[in-house]
């Protein structure tokens, strides 16, 4: 229960600050002020401005509508594939399972950045091709818990006493399977979220996810880099941010695995 | 309703089972664990792992089971074919409501029935709305058993409804489907407790090793047995006094 409400507070959060942005900003996130360059938390600027004179705050909440789009398109995406792909390998024949699991772990081993930065290459980049190549890179590990948790549920007896009720294979797989694994499928979600999110903004710092001038947490990250020592803020703010987003993912899936399975519930 | 099986034979696990049941007869299958009792509710239901095809012959009212394709047995299955197992804490779909998983073999089969008159008739009101995780063991075979009647299957085959639960709570289920199930219905209990198949069956097949060594009416084959692994298994039990 604490998971929940911290994680939804956290996240909360991050999604508050996307949906604001599109009404007020304090400031324009990429309007160049030179006279304002490099000030520190003050009060007209919260969090500062950057080499620019941009308003980081403004900037900080832009940047979160890029995030939470990653981060659910590519999760989405992963899921939408990923799930059935698995359920069906746990309920098909043994053969076909083995095979479709084969071709999986070759999708695994294939590093998501790599499979990014090449889509960037291939499809020039920005923030749409690096959330659909974080998504597909993403489908195999779901893929494969949908599957372990499918084979597990196969082997109950209920599954068996749903077979004996005449209950059709599809039937079997949305009404028996898919309630029964998606506490795993939760906590998938929330921790490949978390991993989608890092993963855009490593992507952006090194070039190939969110184009400029459009605000992005990992590009923030980036522009910093060369003022670390003197400027430690520029990394802080945005670092927080990410750590935040993720953490409160991360607690969230948790919190809402505990309570959408009726047997943890009851304990909670 | 006609079930009969010739020849059946599972692997080596079961070997050459022969019997028929006709309708409304209430037929007991014992033996110990690993005597292959299972395995022959399996073949009948066309519920065997993959691994263990089944031979010989299995029909229902003329039509054959072994080798029926999957769609044309689910039509039967949770109809004319119903099955309670022996396990009633992992017999119910622990994410679904209890009115839900008891009204759905009669959606299957485009019935309508309503969750309150199948839990009524099974002594539990006020429970559809329950998860099984919020009902006793005792409470849940109930479940099951209401869910496997819903339909008023012509064969019902029970695998050990009884084994997991307590005296009482067993007395109390086998008193249910004694009640409960309809007088045309032919049973198939499975059990390896003399006493149940005492109080329940009227025809009784005693099996060892995956074949059937003796069958008789219940009073012959638990007064006079003709087996010595029957003699045994009556030796063991308590049913000295009824004797």
């Amino acid at each position: 229960m604490r998971n929940l409400v911290l994680g939804g507070v956290l996240v909360g959060l991050v999604v508050l600050a996307a949906l604001l942005s599109f009404a007020w900003t304090p400031f324009d996130p990429v309007k160049v002020d030179a006279a304002h360059r490099l000030l520190g938390f003050t009060g007209s600027h919260w969090f500062g401005t950057d080499k620019f004179g941009r308003d980081l705050l403004s900037q900080l909440m832009v940047g979160a509508r890029t995030t939470l789009y990653v981060g659910v398109v590519a999760v989405g995406i992963a899921a939408v594939i990923g799930t059935p792909l698995g359920i069906l390998a746990g309920m098909s024949p043994r053969w076909l399972g083995e095979f479709v699991m084969r071709v999986n772990d070759l999708v695994l081993a294939f590093p998501a950045l790599l499979l990014a930065i090449m889509f960037g290459a291939v499809f020039g980049a920005d923030t749409l091709t690096a959330m659909v190549a974080i998504g597909i890179a993403t489908i195999p590990s779901f893929a494969r818990i949908a599957r372990s948790g499918t084979l597990q549920v196969m082997s109950t007896e209920f599954v068996l006493a749903a077979r004996a009720g005449g209950r059709s294979r599809l039937n079997i797989a949305v009404r028996h399977v898919l309630p029964n694994i998606s506490g795993l499928l939760i906590v998938q979600a929330s921790v490949s979220f978390a991993i989608a999110v890092l993963a855009e903004a490593a992507l952006s710092f090194l070039g190939f996810g969110t184009r400029p001038p459009t605000p992005s947490w990992g590009r923030m990250l980036q522009e910093s880099q060369e003022l670390l020592t003197v400027q430690p803020r520029l990394a802080l703010v945005p670092g927080i941010a990410i750590a935040v987003a993720v953490l409160g993912f991360n607690l969230l899936g948790d919190g809402l695995r505990d309570r959408l399975d009726p047997r943890l519930a009851a304990r909670v | 309703m006609t079930l009969s099986v010739r020849g059946l034979g599972v692997s080596s696990l079961v070997r050459d089972v022969s019997f028929e049941i006709g309708a409304g007869e209430r037929v007991g299958l014992i033996g110990e664990s690993g005597s292959g009792k299972s395995l022959t509710a399996l073949s009948i239901m066309g519920l065997l792992p993959e691994e263990l095809p089944a031979s010989g012959s299995v029909t229902l009212n003329g039509r054959e089971l072994l080798g029926m394709s999957e769609k044309d047995l689910s039509r039967l299955r949770g109809d004319e074919l119903a099955m309670v197992f022996q396990e009633p804490m992992t017999a119910l779909n622990p994410a679904m409501r209890v009115g839900r998983q008891v009204t759905e073999p009669g959606r299957i089969h485009g019935r309508r029935h309503r969750a309150e008159d199948l839990l009524n008739a099974v002594g539990l009101p006020d429970t559809a709305r329950a998860y099984p995780h919020q009902l006793s063991g005792g409470q849940r075979q109930r479940v099951v058993l209401a869910m496997a009647l819903a339909n008023e299957p012509s064969l019902l085959i029970c695998d050990e409804p009884t084994t997991a639960l307590d005296v009482t709570v067993q007395a109390q289920i086998l008193a249910l489907i004694k009640t409960s199930l309809p007088a045309e219905s032919a049973l198939l209990f499975i059990t390896h407790d003399l006493a149940v198949v005492a109080s329940v069956c009227e025809r009784v097949l005693v099996m060892l090793d995956g074949e059937i060594v003796e069958a008789g009416s219940t009073r012959e084959v638990l007064t006079s047995p003709s087996h010595a692994y029957t003699r045994k298994l009556l030796d063991a039990s308590d049913l000295e006094a009824r004797r």
